[in-house]
């Protein structure tokens, strides 16, 4: 497989978004870098509003970025010619939050899945046979009955219209797909058979991931590498059982001990954050997290923005009192 | 039929604060009848805190208006039960006596906060309102009140005069929480509070509950799907299956005890945060259409332990102990139990 | 389970259900209005077609016969006979087609030009949207009635014209309704997951957002082929319509006007065919308007 001969399939450097608003200048992404090997998973956690949408999509170009490099396959494709970029689309896909508003209501499951087919010339419009059998193919790969082919999604619950968006997504053999809160509008239950689905097709399809979401159990179950976004920067990346048995950013802290585990008598001592990110339009210069900080607001934090540093092996922080913890 | 679900009796002494006692609800369109709810009972007393828990449709929502008479007319009916309310049916009071006790003995707070305030009052305003309502007060008493109950609830007083686009969604939901404290009701119920929340400002709004409950002594049902909600905040837990309770007792009994094979099923679909090896089961299938739902179990379909005389007809409540019942056929059987692996819970 | 072999080749076919279209009439058959509004329609279009085969154009809606002049409704002449002697009753119905003509081409042709433009402003936004609302607006501030009557000046009397004068002035209202429409549909993920696998923008502009925007503007188109029907009158009435002898309604009502007096039969009939005609395209509008989009009515 040609994916291979790169070390990284993904590269992305200093990417940033900015968006004109009538209030000011939004950094929704704000100088956010890291890499994604063949075959794993990058999960990118956060709340809302910070940032972690916009990365998803700017990587795969379905937002303009301001600036930065994404090199994919060694090649940034911010740069590279629009048949080129063509042809790179087969190969990176997404799969949607919302399962209601992610597929045309006007189409049938049949049509919506073969749409990337014949618009990329897998199959020929003409070859019907070929279409029919590839796409009740790529039905049950993702476990749709067939009985579904003429279905319009309003007739179908959350879980199977997620089926579909994944179908779409993997029909053009991708290489790489960005996960967008995949399963975040789905009962838990139906949550469960979402996430064992793309694990599967993770390991036979060789497909490699971002995976973003709120949900940290999520992110933990999924994701190989874990990067946590606060306010458009990434605050701490690092393997996920790193992060999660080593946290060493205040937020990221803050965010492990928010997660309400189904368990009683666990009621461990929360590190409570007080206030609520501030806002994204025309951030001050300095750590973003600064002003709900527990630990340490010295006259360090608020001057410059503080490094992505690697303080052991793979494990990235960006806080300026990380030592003096 | 179905025994009252009496939880925690072990102390007779006290008086249930809210019995619901074979609540039935049903939506009834043109052609098809939608069954909401169906046959519960529960209990809950002073202070004390009961979650309702589910998925999508499971009919809790439903279970919970029906507590203040509001389910959505006229597809909504009550087809019968009895809902009492410190000693009062409520399905059988007036709509002025109802008035009267919505926001004064009961109050609701909802999912979404950004819809249950109005946008053009002030907050301190619409907490003040509240209290006039209910209390013999005049203006400028009434708006002390809204400030100390913003102050209760973390937010500066002086943001009294501020309208809700002012406020962060977290912020928003504490007002409403606000509002629906500000009569110092016996029972709140509150429907998905914090859902719409990030995990952070969650956590902070269920702490505040958490105080709020401990100093005022509300009793709160707390409707919710996230079994980490519940235990975070719940004495008692109902766990609700296609309009049934499938499983209730205390936070111990359904956490530690588990009984029922849909909350087996409920926990082993939630990804461990201390293990990442544990592969998730999920529950195949789907939920039954409340239009048509199975006459015998309703979880038959989708249940690993289901066998013949499962789907077969109508289950009655089985209790476990004094506070544990468990709605399932298989424990007819004396040696049967859930196979629970590795024990989801032995923590 | 496995969907590889032989046998699966008619799986489309296997599982075919009803279409969207036929969900629409199902609805829309519920409504008692919208079927009479339809039922009237469909009457006009048959008269509209057929009305040469029984009625001859020379000898019985045009030729002349002064000795018969304004003789009130009887058995022999239905809706009477006007000043030269000439039977109202073939001249309203031969008239049908040129208002069935004028009503569906004239707001056809706004339509038409309306989506391409209305779209494009609501998908692309900036600056294209800039000119394009502002355009509109402008053509939206003048006066139906003279903007028809400077178009018929100018490319002078005919019916192609009179189509032409009238659909103008319906544009700027497509426009309007097909752009807000887009920016609704603009936004949902599904629009950009056509981009995620390739898609242009004017294939996912044409493909994916306009058919899902569709319902209100056919509603539109219903509703305003009423209204189109009475400005191709009245530019008519004002002797800017088609030239005589041709039995438009409008242009029958004008004729009538002169002889309000000794023969009123004479407008009253053609004004209420257009009367019918608009009001059953208007309750036609509203029923579509709730078979199309289900969620209005709760």
């Amino acid at each position: 497989m040609p994916e291979n001969l790169y070390e990284n399939l993904f590269e992305v450097k200093n990417l940033i978004k900015y968006f004109k608003t009538g209030k000011g200048i939004v950094h929704a992404v704000d100088g956010v870098s890291f890499t994604i090997k063949p075959g794993k998973t990058l999960g990118i956690v956060g709340e809302s509003g910070c940032g972690k949408s916009t990365t998803g999509r700017c990587i795969i170009r379905l937002i303009e970025p301001t600036s930065g490099e994404i090199i994919y396959k060694g090649r940034d494709i911010c740069k590279i010619s629009k048949a080129e970029m063509t042809k790179a689309r087969k190969e990176i896909q997404i799969i949607f939050q919302d399962p209601y508003s992610s597929l045309n209501p006007r189409k049938t499951v049949s049509q919506i899945i073969s749409e990337p087919l014949l618009h990329n010339r897998i199959i020929d419009r003409g070859d019907k046979d070929k279409l029919e059998s590839r796409i009740l193919e790529l039905m049950e790969t993702v476990g749709l009955a067939e009985r579904l082919f003429n279905s319009y999604p309003h007739e179908l619950d959350g879980g199977r219209r997620q089926r579909i968006g994944i179908a779409r997504a993997i029909s053009m053999q991708p290489d790489f797909i960005v996960c967008d809160e995949p399963v975040s509008a789905l009962d838990v239950s139906i949550q469960a058979q979402i996430l064992n689905l793309l694990k599967r097709l993770q390991t036979e399809l060789g497909l490699t991931f971002i995976f973003i979401t709120h949900n940290l159990s999520v992110v933990n179950y999924f994701a190989d590498d874990i990067a946590v976004m606060y306010l458009g920067q990434v605050v701490e990346k690092a393997p996920a059982e790193e992060l999660f048995d080593n946290p060493l950013h205040p937020y990221t802290k803050a965010l492990l001990s928010a997660i309400l585990v189904p368990e009683t008598g666990k009621k461990r001592n929360r590190v409570m954050l007080h206030g609520e990110p501030s806002s994204p339009i025309d951030p001050p210069a300095g750590c973003r997290f600064s002003k709900r900080c527990n630990f340490h607001v010295s006259a360090l934090c608020v001057p410059r923005d503080p490094p992505l540093v690697e303080i052991s092996q793979n494990h990235y922080v960006a806080c300026h009192c990380i030592e003096r913890q | 039929m179905a025994e009252e679900t009496t939880i925690d009796r072990v102390d007779d002494s006290e008086e249930f604060l809210l019995e619901v006692k074979n609540l039935t609800v049903h939506y009834v369109l043109e052609t098809e009848r939608v069954e909401a709810v169906n046959d519960i009972s529960f209990s809950l007393k002073k202070g004390r805190t009961i979650g309702l828990v589910g998925e999508t449709g499971a009919g809790k929502t439903t279970a919970a208006l029906s507590i203040l008479n509001l389910v959505p007319g006229p597809l909504g009916v009550i087809e019968s039960g009895e809902i009492v309310l410190s000693g009062n049916n409520v399905l059988k009071l007036s709509p002025k006596q109802l008035e009267k006790i919505r926001g004064k003995d009961v109050s609701m707070i909802f999912q979404d906060p950004m819809t249950s305030l109005n946008p053009v009052m002030t907050v301190g305003d619409q907490i003040a309102e509240s209290v006039k309502l209910h209390e013999k007060v005049n203006n400028a008493a009434a708006y002390r009140r809204a400030m100390e109950m913003l102050e209760l609830v973390g937010i500066p007083g002086m943001r009294a005069s501020e309208y809700p686009h002012q406020f962060s969604g977290g912020m928003k939901q504490r007002v409403v929480i606000a509002i629906a404290l500000a009569c110092n009701p016996k029972l709140l119920i509150a429907d998905e509070p914090t859902t719409a929340l990030d995990v952070t400002i969650q956590a902070q709004v269920l702490d505040m509950i958490g105080q709020l409950k401990e100093k005022f002594g509300t009793a709160i049902v707390m409707i919710t799907h996230d079994l980490g909600v519940v235990a975070e905040i719940c004495d008692e837990v109902a766990v609700m299956y296609a309009g049934k309770i499938v499983e209730s007792g205390t936070l111990d009994d359904v956490f530690n005890h588990t009984t029922h094979p849909y909350t087996e099923g409920l926990f082993y679909s939630i990804p461990k945060i201390n293990n990442k090896k544990a592969s998730l089961v999920p529950i195949p299938g789907l939920m039954p259409d409340p239009t048509k739902l199975p006459k015998g179990c309703a979880f038959a379909p989708r249940c690993a332990y289901a066998f013949e005389e499962c789907s077969a007809d109508k289950l009655s409540l089985r209790k476990i102990n004094q506070t544990h019942s468990v709605l399932c056929r298989a424990y007819d059987n004396p040696d049967f139990h859930l196979n629970l692996k590795e024990g989801h819970n032995n923590a | 389970m496995s969907g590889n072999d032989a046998a699966t080749l008619s799986v489309s076919k296997r599982y075919k259900k009803q279409s969207a279209l036929g969900e629409i009439w199902h609805r829309l058959k519920r409504n008692k209005g919208a079927v009479m509004g339809l039922v009237i329609f469909f009457i006009f279009v048959i008269i509209a077609l057929y009305s040469s085969f029984f009625v001859d154009y020379n000898t019985q809606v045009t030729a002349i016969d002064p000795s018969n002049a304004y003789k009130p409704p009887s058995s022999e002449h239905f809706f009477g006979t006007d000043n030269m002697g000439r039977d109202l009753f073939y001249r309203v119905l031969y008239g049908t087609r040129y208002s069935l003509v004028i009503g569906l081409f004239s707001v056809g042709f706004a339509l038409v030009v309306g989506i391409i433009l209305g779209s494009i402003a609501g998908f692309y936004g900036g600056r294209t949207e800039d000119i394009i609302m502002r355009a509109s607006d402008i053509l939206a501030s003048i006066p139906g009635l003279l903007l028809g009557m400077c178009i018929v000046t100018v490319l002078g009397t005919n019916l192609f014209n009179l189509v032409f004068a009238v659909g103008v002035h319906s544009i700027p209202e497509f426009i309007r309704v097909t752009r807000g429409s887009v920016l609704l549909v603009r936004n949902q993920e599904f629009v950009e997951s056509a981009t995620a696998i390739g898609y242009g923008s004017l294939k996912t502009l044409f493909t994916q957002v306009v058919p899902n925007g569709l319902s209100p503007i056919i509603v539109t188109y219903t509703c305003r082929i009423g209204s189109a029907i009475i400005e191709a009158a009245s530019l008519s009435f004002l002797g800017f319509g088609v030239p005589v002898p041709t039995p438009e309604w409008g242009a029958l009502i004008s004729d009538g006007r002169n002889y309000l007096r000794m023969a009123p039969f004479l407008t009253y009939f053609p004004g209420i065919f257009i009367m019918i005609a608009v009001l059953a395209f208007n309750i036609l509008g509203d029923g579509l308007r709730d078979a199309l989009d289900p969620k209005l009515k709760r």
